[in-house]
């Protein structure tokens, strides 16, 4: 058996695996209103981002999609029982001062607020955030940077364009705090359209110079030297893949609007089809190679699996017995759907089937727990006064 | 390994050529320095050895550039990767991933070799610069010497013959300046790598260069050959350099042992000159900070920094990377508020002061100095700092005028020279006559005569009464110019003295001339000249 396929063996999990678990988990969520199968997601998600993420700054993203995913709530509480007037019910909790609204906007502001109008707005918000904590696992565990190494040969540029622009983003936010500072030494208290003016002119100009030595350094170190540069191939390329995306669109147009059945499943077939074909004859154009590529192995299937596991047992549970999953009174004790229930703790596995991921520094583990580094700059040489 | 023949660049656009006449051959294992002023054509010249000057920048090359048997104007950067390695002035614009480790390989991805060939280059380099620490780490989080390392690294896994480096220790420290160097010293001896650079800093890099080239701008003739005898004449030149000529030796010494093994006689001449004149300090006192403390998040960057600054004085603030100089200077205008501690600027706290009052009152440049400009041209830009500060029209032109003749008004801040852009924030900083002026590392990207004549303005400066701070790791400008020293580290003020007092026995700090005359306290070739002339003359 390859070391890989051991789950034993620290390394990094091939991204895309953690973006199919995480991207199963969150369908799962979107098919259900029930709290009891939400709760459960989101208990599986933090469970294994704890037992498996990493130390990279990335890492953290989950903490912040939660926080994100409370606000969710906390906002939809706030407009529904404030300000919806159909959404309520007849278990009333408190009557706020109101102002009076035209009947037919289905409007109000103040009034009766109901336990069924929070509770539904909770319901509802929860699976929002749901869906949201399933993306910011999947961004702390593998990080998107990753996922763009894997795009195909054929798509590279873009690849390398989105890393760019990932890494040019925080740049401009840290350019733009330091011109900030800069007006304040030139004596600027006005704030408005003169001084966004020239906050965006320094920036700008930054930026743009900052491209242009990128671009230096990508020519210089032999950006695009193995590129086949045959017009014929990339225009067939080119033709292949813009067709197939247009089939693409006209399939799921034709598969959403019932418009006859060969304009929905024949033509997304089709451009599918085109579109990989594409994809691999643009691939083969290239003549890059790959450093050190991430194996899909043994732990990679039974992440992606679990996830999707998870997902097809839901969609047979709604399938099967949709009033557990969309409740037709909400003030009831919330139903157990056991099948979806069973399922989504399938997802529980990678906690224990990733690999864990390797120490930050490649240094060996040492037999004692290691002296936590004091905060700050290494005490080096002490300036001699 | 170079051939350069008859080399000539112009841009389109502009009226005199960028380079001309230049013939060079360089043989292989040499390491090549380019010296000259801002705006010779430093950069242009090591942009032509791997084609991006013309392919890339445009522009017209004249000759021919050969380099290990390729000419440039047949293959194109890209082609050269695998010959020339490149690196830029500002390692990090030139990243193109974010982890060390996906770098070093990026280069070799390009050029599509085998996997496995990929993994043993990036552990050999890793190895080779000291980089296998931080191999994970993200490119970004790394200090200045690490990243110069992982962008000399990154080109070197292509396994060029040639490296060639623009300004490679300019924004560094004086420690992490030693860490490159000794990098590209081990890459010419044990590697014999052919490495052509460029740099400012001349009292770094001189003593490692088989050779040097003089570009001397303008039509002058380009003047290479063995480092002693190009800097005979040069009109760049470090500071053991000059000593040397002070002192009339030859050879001239190029590093501190040298001039150290000659400087015997020279010391006994100088035991019974007079001290150099005490520098002039200690007016009224301008600013004061007391037991000030500030951090970023848990990062404690002053732990209780309590000084005094007065009027009329030059004071240099020094300190490795990080060790709390940036942030100094911004809780004196107001920009970080101090979280206990006390602030006082002319007698008003800076933070809760509005802009427009108080730039009359404390003036800072920062370290970009662009930063402070947005107009289209000088002109512009000084029309709206008077009406900025509130001051008369044309005064900050008057004092731009002052402080850097002969610069035409039409053209655009970002087309001035380094020096030039300097002396434009300067004046813009100064129309409203702060009496106290904050400069954070003004010599970066400085040549030596930009540097003399920003030497020249801040003693005027302190000569009408301003009280100047000074953040920089440049031990040559502040034995030139500062009064006063204040070292920080870890947030802590660890030295507060005279400047003799303090950078003469310093191992980091102390300047070229120090180190030869220690333990005398000569700071600069001037102090000794001057003491030298002065001398009665004895038979």
């Amino acid at each position: 058996m390859r070391p890989e396929h051991l789950p034993t063996l620290p390394r990094p999990l091939h991204p895309g695996a953690w973006w199919v678990w995480a991207v199963a988990l969150a369908a799962a969520a979107s098919r259900t209103t029930n709290p009891v199968p939400l709760l459960l997601v989101l208990a599986v998600t933090g469970f294994v981002v704890a037992a498996r993420r990493t130390r990279a700054p990335w890492a953290r993203a989950y903490v912040a999609f939660l926080k994100l995913s409370l606000l969710v709530i906390v906002v939809r509480i706030l407009f529904q029982s404030l300000l919806s007037a159909g959404a309520q019910g007849p278990t009333v909790l408190v009557t706020l001062p109101s102002v009076p609204m035209p009947a037919s906007s289905g409007l109000k502001l103040g009034g009766v607020v109901s336990l069924e109008a929070v509770l539904r707005a909770t319901y509802e918000g929860l699976q929002l955030a749901t869906i949201l904590c399933c993306v910011g696992a999947a961004n702390a565990l593998g990080s998107a940077r990753r996922l763009l190494r894997h795009v195909p040969g054929a798509l590279y540029e873009i690849g390398v364009a989105c890393v760019i622009a990932l890494t040019f983003a925080p740049q401009l936010v840290t350019d733009a705090a330091r011109v900030r500072e800069a007006h304040r030494l030139r004596g600027q208290d006005r704030t408005g359209l003169g001084a966004l003016r020239r906050l965006a002119m320094p920036v700008l100009e930054g930026a743009l110079e900052r491209s242009v030595d990128l671009a230096a350094a990508m020519d210089a170190r032999g950006y695009g030297r193995t590129t086949d540069a045959r017009r014929s191939s990339r225009r067939l390329t080119a033709v292949l893949v813009f067709a197939g995306l247009l089939a693409v669109c006209v399939g799921v147009y034709g598969l959403l609007a019932a418009a006859g059945w060969w304009l929905g499943t024949p033509v997304l077939v089709a451009g599918l089809v085109a579109v990989g074909l594409g994809v691999h004859v643009g691939g083969r154009r290239t003549g890059r190679s790959r450093y050190r590529p991430d194996p899909w192995a043994l732990p990679e299937w039974l992440v992606a699996g679990s996830g999707v596991l998870a997902a097809a047992a839901v969609f047979v549970d709604v399938h099967v017995s949709p009033a557990d999953f969309f409740l037709a009174s909400v003030t009831d004790v919330p139903p157990v759907p056991v099948l979806a229930v069973a399922g989504i703790l399938v997802a529980l596995l990678p906690a224990v089937a990733a690999p864990p991921p390797p120490a930050p520094t490649g240094r060996p583990p040492r037999s004692r727990p290691p002296v936590t580094p004091a905060a700050g700059a290494p005490g080096r040489e002490e300036v001699a006064a | 390994m170079i051939s350069l023949d008859r080399v000539g660049v112009t841009y389109a656009d502009e009226p005199a050529p960028a380079l001309s006449g230049v013939d060079l051959a360089v043989p292989e294992g040499e390491l090549v320095l380019v010296v000259g002023r801002t705006g010779s054509g430093k950069s242009t010249l090591l942009r032509t050895l791997n084609g991006l000057v013309p392919h890339f920048s445009g522009g017209t090359l004249h000759g021919r550039v050969v380099v290990d048997g390729r000419d440039t104007r047949t293959h194109r950067p890209r082609d050269l990767a695998d010959v020339v390695g490149y690196v830029g002035q500002d390692p990090l614009a030139g990243f193109v991933t974010d982890t060390v480790e996906e770098e070093l390989a990026y280069g070799m991805e390009s050029l599509g070799l085998p996997p496995d060939v990929m993994r043993k280059r990036v552990e050999e380099t890793l190895d080779l610069l000291g980089l296998a620490e931080v191999r994970d780490r993200a490119v970004a989080d790394l200090s200045g010497g690490q990243q110069q390392r992982v962008a000399i690294g990154s080109v070197l896994t292509t396994h060029p013959r040639l490296l060639v480096l623009d300004e490679p220790t300019s924004a560094l420290d004086p420690l992490a300046a030693e860490e490159v160097l000794a990098t590209l010293q081990r890459l010419v001896h044990d590697l014999g790598m052919t490495v052509v650079l460029a740099e400012h800093r001349l009292e770094r890099v001189v003593q490692y260069a088989d050779r040097v080239v003089l570009l001397p701008g303008g039509s002058g003739p380009v003047v290479g050959g063995a480092p002693a005898d190009v800097l005979r004449n040069s009109p760049v030149a470090p500071p053991v350099v000059e000593l040397g000529r002070v002192a009339g030796w030859d050879p001239l010494p190029l590093s501190v042992r040298d001039a150290r093994r000659l400087a015997g006689p020279l010391r006994e001449r100088l035991a019974t000159a007079p001290a150099p004149p005490a520098r002039p300090g200690a007016g009224p006192v301008v600013a004061r900070a007391e037991r000030v403390v500030a951090s970023y998040g848990r990062f404690p960057a002053l732990a209780g920094v309590s000084v005094d600054l007065s009027g009329g004085e030059v004071v240099a603030l020094m300190g490795r990377n990080g060790a709390g100089k940036s942030t100094l200077l911004k809780t004196l205008v107001g920009l970080k508020r101090p979280s206990s501690g006390r602030v006082e600027v002319d007698g008003l706290d800076p933070a809760g002061l509005r802009p427009s009052r108080l730039l009359r009152h404390v003036g800072m440049v920062p370290q970009v100095p662009a930063d402070l400009l947005y107009a289209s041209s000088v002109a512009r830009e000084c029309e709206q700092a008077d009406r900025d500060t509130g001051v008369a029209a044309g005064t900050t032109l008057e004092l731009f005028g002052r402080l850097s003749p002969d610069v035409p008004l039409d053209r655009h801040p970002r087309d001035l020279s380094e020096g030039q852009r300097l002396t434009l924030a300067l004046s813009v900083v100064l129309a409203a006559r702060p009496p106290l002026l904050l400069l954070d590392e003004p010599t970066r990207g400085l040549d030596y005569t930009a540097k003399h004549r920003l030497v020249e303005i801040l003693r005027d400066l302190a000569g009408q009464g301003h009280a100047v701070l000074v953040a920089t790791h440049d031990v040559e400008l502040v034995a030139e110019v500062a009064a006063r020293v204040l070292v920080l580290a870890q947030g802590e003020l660890v030295a507060d003295g005279p400047t003799t007092d303090v950078v003469v026995s310093s191992p980091a700090f102390a300047p070229q001339v120090a180190k030869v005359l220690a333990p005398q306290r000569w700071l600069t070739p001037t102090e000794v000249a001057l003491a030298l002339a002065d001398e009665p003359v004895t038979p």
